[in-house]
């Protein structure tokens, strides 16, 4: 086993076990810190997959800006441990059918396409190796094939901004 | 090397278990925190995938969906204080307005 591998069994673990805290913690704050570690771990799957960039975006907005949103509020409401309704009886056979349906259906695809290229083909050997030059090339392309995109972006943001504050704001009375 | 399939059934493994804390919590922030984990189990697979053809277009759509899952925060944490603010309650089960 080689120490890619080991690096990348011990990241999916960390992602596995804190998505499924995630779903078994009974008060919001710990599924957020759950939450919180799958991010962490992705971002080092990134850097696994020698996506530099993108690894670094994930700690900055994911870990730090989206999460401390999350926990913010999670105190400001003071969210307290859940509460069992009626409705998760009726949910739970359904939801449970519906997720071994799509686990099974993604499964057979990926095993279905073993042999073809997805197998035969490894990560990790990029034609061009250097961390700089990938992250120069992420921002040509956003810059010039994705410009529009990237513009409308900023609109998107403006309107969630707005969106945010209008909702947010207290009714005058 | 790790192989790509790797990545792709750790992807698949993340959405499930998304789609499965969306459907089983009843919080509604804890749902929404399911959400994050759908769009970062898509993000792996689009940065796996990216590198197995050599492309970058995978790492840019990947900022572009770190974009939207931070302007849909933004949104749906307004949506939430206002659940809050309006019905004293976090529980989806509680919200049911619109059911007859």
């Amino acid at each position: 086993m080689t120490a890619p591998l080991i690096v990348f069994f011990v990241l999916a673990a960390l992602a596995v076990i804190g998505a499924v805290s995630l779903i078994f913690q009974k008060h919001p704050i710990h599924s957020a810190l759950s939450l919180i570690v799958v991010m962490i771990a992705l971002a080092g799957l990134y850097l696994l997959l020698g996506a530099e960039f993108v690894a670094a975006v994930q700690i900055i907005v994911y870990g730090g800006a989206i999460m401390v949103l999350f926990v913010f509020v999670i105190m400001l409401l003071n969210a307290g441990v859940e509460e069992h309704t009626s409705i998760s009886k009726m949910a739970g056979p359904a939801g449970l059918l519906l997720v071994i349906a799509l686990a099974g259906l993604v499964a057979a695809t990926i095993v279905r396409s073993t042999d073809s290229i997805l197998g035969t083909m490894q990560t990790g050997e990029m034609s061009s190796p250097s961390g700089v030059s990938k992250t120069l090339g992420i921002s040509n392309m956003i810059f010039k094939d994705f410009v529009y995109p990237f513009e409308l972006t900023s609109f998107l943001i403006l309107v969630a901004v707005l969106g945010a504050t209008v909702l947010a704001q207290r009714e005058k009375s | 090397m790790v192989p790509t399939n790797y990545y792709v059934i750790l992807s698949a493994i993340l959405f499930g278990l998304g789609v499965f804390a969306f459907i089983f919590k009843r919080n509604i922030i804890t749902i929404f925190m399911s959400i994050e984990l759908m769009l970062n189990a898509v993000n792996l697979a689009f940065v796996a995938f990216s590198q197995v053809w050599h492309r970058l277009d995978g790492q840019v759509f990947v900022l572009f969906v770190i974009v939207v899952a931070a302007a849909e925060a933004a949104v749906g944490i307004g949506i939430i204080i206002m659940i809050v603010r309006n019905r004293q309650t976090l529980n989806v089960g509680r919200v049911d307005i619109l059911k007859l």
